[in-house]
């Protein structure tokens, strides 16, 4: 692995330090060294042609599966997605077989990672034994091991004395409980949105109100607890209010979007397309619009996937059957870009920070940002590149809602601590020693 | 004046929703034409001879599959029927690979009854070298029964524009009220549908409907009043108190019935549960129940859309 590194005739964007220069970047010893005009070394150097330079994009909310349910990914191939989405690490979820509720699971899950791992893994504990919503798992030991979050992801904690507990728990240890929220009385039997759609098919709805609802809860009780509560793949309107508000308050509170539920509605399951299914489910216009407008204001703190690999077998059956979850790191910038910049949203200087600086302040992680002494981790960009979505991803799941659809704006080359892991323009790279 | 036609635009009939009105007419009018065949000494026309039709029913049911099965013979096909208990649905099989073991074996046309909405439609997609025809999928539609009731209303009133009806049960989870919402709707008639609000879908009345939560505003003014199946297994379970309550505040009695107007007719798509949605003074009023004749009109109806569906594809 060559830790030395030296990128040239770059568009560097880090919102970490409000920078958008043309300047060269040089990674020594698989950290920023420094960020000038013209440096020259004599290392292993790419030419950038003038494409965008960001912070490696850092994915808060990924299901890698490893261990136990390796036939929808591994941590090997859900790591190749995430380089090739451009991302140089992973928060990966705790609802693997067993789950990531004790110090075990999380050392095998960092053991892999650095064995098989094309990009870091920040591996999100058990917020209760067996995610069973019963007792505390054991965090301090679980954060102790490496893990930056806690979570029952999947689903909710709906005992409000443990989500409590955990939240006063987690104060001590400094790292935010991710709250996946629904009610799962208000959600019981619904695989859509509850709408005008969900009564056009048929199909069982998941309202509005069943997500609100917790999240109103949960945001009470961090004001209560003084603790951070992160929201996980927000969806409704109602929730953006509770966070904006909450957040105006003083309450510790942060939240992240993914990207299909910005880019696609309701509608869309008219297709009965079972990689429309996905938990929450994608929302109609109002709600989308209201997710934008948070971003768009800054009450969203970060763009996560909830990347959710599932085996084709499983996806391909009735849409009422299928299990919830889609893929996504491989389309996020791409869908993000094409929604949010070239809609004329936001800049590409606030996309990084929602992908990338982001959720690095957040969940207190290494990188998210170019200045000196941090990870070597970079991501370059071109804003520009025809992305035609196919069939087939480095994910070992093909559960995207975006296959067919042509995007611009597309990775090219992933970094991780000065090691080039992912570059498409690899056969025309200038390399000189 | 509505422009005529004398084909279905697609090989399959997976919803009411797709349907053009004149489609709709042209359903309607070649069922009337069948409807003659089944009171003659010998019921059965040579139109689908040779084809073969697989009912695959992955649920329960008694009227729609006998009525597709009278339907087939009388049209000459070979029929074969499929049900989920005692197949490999049983072992684990999933629904798309039954079918396209099924499809291996050449059938023209599959008639589906699935428990999960949708499945007639990924059959569709997946398999373009049979027609598959929706018998009922889950709570999203069951196109024959409408245009079965469509028939019968048209029938006895003589027309289904500006024909006020009214639907009246479990809106929420019926999909006898989808298909029939897509079809009065597109005919030009005014629908109204009534419940309790737990019984009623999110956002209903952007598919074209009244929606009322009392009977007597229901029945009021209403030419053709249609009463839903209450499912008696969600009694208690928060869509309503009880069967008791039910039949109190939305069950059709002659008492509730003298809003109506005089010559208003009954429907009811069955099973019923008497004594729950329907007094049995009403299901069996012989002036105005014309329960028994949808049933009847079913065959023509489903004759009508086997013939219009299979005899387009043996013609291609």
């Amino acid at each position: 692995m060559n830790m030395n590194l030296l990128i040239t005739n770059a568009r560097v964007i880090d919102p970490s330090q409000e920078l958008d220069a043309k300047l060269d970047l040089l990674i020594e010893d698989g950290l920023i060294a420094r960020i000038d005009k013209r440096i020259k070394a004599s290392i292993e150097t790419i030419d950038a042609g003038g494409l965008i330079l960001a912070p490696g994009l850092i994915d808060l909310h990924t299901h890698l599966r490893e261990p136990g349910q390796e036939h929808k990914e591994t941590i090997a191939t859900g790591t190749r997605a995430a380089v090739a989405g451009g991302y140089t690490a992973v928060c990966a979820m705790a609802n693997t077989l067993p789950p990531n509720d004790e110090r075990a699971v999380t050392e095998m899950i960092i053991a892999e990672s650095r064995r098989n791992g094309a990009c870091r893994v920040y591996p999100i504990g058990a917020v209760s034994k067996g995610l069973n919503g019963e007792a505390l798992a054991e965090l301090a030991d679980l954060r102790a091991a490496g893990c930056v979050g806690v979570s029952d992801d999947g689903k909710p904690v709906w005992n409000a004395q443990l989500m409590r507990r955990a939240l006063e728990y987690c104060t001590m240890l400094g790292i935010p409980v991710i709250a996946h929220e629904e009610d799962a009385n208000l959600s019981d039997g619904g695989v859509m949105h509850e709408g005008y759609f969900s009564t056009l098919l048929g199909l069982g709805g998941i309202p509005a109100a069943s997500e609100e609802t917790l999240v109103a809860r949960d945001v009470i009780l961090a004001r209560m607890t003084g603790a951070h509560v992160h929201i996980a793949h927000l969806s409704t309107a109602g929730a953006v209010d509770s966070v904006r508000q909450a957040r105006a308050a003083g309450v510790h509170v942060t939240c992240e979007v993914t990207p299909h539920h910005i880019a696609l509605g309701d509608e869309s399951v008219q297709s009965f397309s079972t990689n429309l299914k996905m938990n929450p489910p994608l929302r109609s216009a109002a709600h989308r619009q209201a997710l934008i407008a948070g971003i768009a204001d800054g009450t969203v703190d970060a763009i996560a996937t909830d990347h959710a690999p599932h085996h084709f077998d499983e996806k391909n059956v009735e849409f009422d059957i299928a299990p919830f979850g889609v893929i996504g790191l491989e389309t996020a910038f791409p869908v993000c870009y094409d929604r949010l910049v070239r809609a004329g949203v936001i800049g590409i200087d606030r996309l990084i920070d929602l992908m990338s600086c982001g959720p690095a302040r957040i969940f207190n992680l290494p990188g998210g940002t170019l200045r000196p002494g941090a990870p070597g981790d970079v991501t370059l960009l071109d804003p520009d590149a025809p992305f035609k979505v196919a069939a087939t991803f480095q994910s070992k799941a093909s559960n995207s809602p975006f296959v067919g659809q042509a995007l611009r704006g597309r990775a090219m080359t992933t970094i991780v601590g000065g090691a080039i892991r992912y570059d498409i323009r690899a056969p025309k790279r200038k390399t000189k020693k | 004046m509505r422009t005529s036609t004398s084909a279905l635009k697609s090989k399959d009939l997976l919803g009411i929703e797709p349907l053009l009105p004149e489609e709709i007419d042209l359903i309607l009018d070649t069922a009337e034409g069948f409807k003659e065949v089944s009171e003659r000494p010998v019921k059965k026309v040579p139109a689908l001879r040779g084809q073969l039709v697989i009912n695959l029913f992955m649920e329960a049911s008694t009227r729609t599959r006998v009525s597709f099965e009278i339907a087939e013979k009388r049209l000459s096909a070979d029929t074969l029927n499929f049900t989920a208990s005692g197949s490999s649905v049983e072992k684990g099989e999933t629904l798309i690979d039954t079918a396209e073991n099924l499809v291996a074996m050449h059938p023209d046309m599959i008639v589906i009854r699935a428990k999960h909405p949708g499945a007639p439609k990924m059959l569709a997609d997946r398999l373009p070298n049979v027609s598959i025809i929706n018998a009922g999928d889950g709570s999203h539609e069951h196109p024959t029964q409408a245009l079965l009731d469509a028939f019968t209303i048209r029938e006895r009133l003589g027309r289904l524009a500006g024909v006020n009806v009214s639907i009246i049960g479990d809106i929420a989870h019926s999909r006898v009220v989808r298909s029939n919402i897509h079809l009065l709707t597109k005919m030009k008639a005014n629908v109204t549908v009534a419940a309790p609000p737990t019984l009623i879908p999110a956002e209903v009345e952007k598919m074209g409907v009244r929606v009322v939560h009392s009977l007597d505003e229901a029945v009021e003014g209403a030419d053709v009043i249609m009463m839903l199946r209450i499912q008696l297994e969600r009694q208690g379970k928060l869509s309503f108190p009880s069967l008791r309550e039910y039949y109190n505040t939305f069950g059709l009695t002659p008492e509730r019935l003298r809003r109506a107007n005089s010559e208003a007719i009954i429907m009811h798509p069955g099973p019923m549960n008497r004594g729950v949605e329907i007094a049995s003074d009403v299901a069996d009023d012989p002036r105005r129940s014309v329960i028994l004749e949808q049933v009847t009109n079913g065959v023509a109806v489903r004759m009508a859309v086997l013939y219009l569906i299979g005899g387009a594809h043996n013609v291609e």
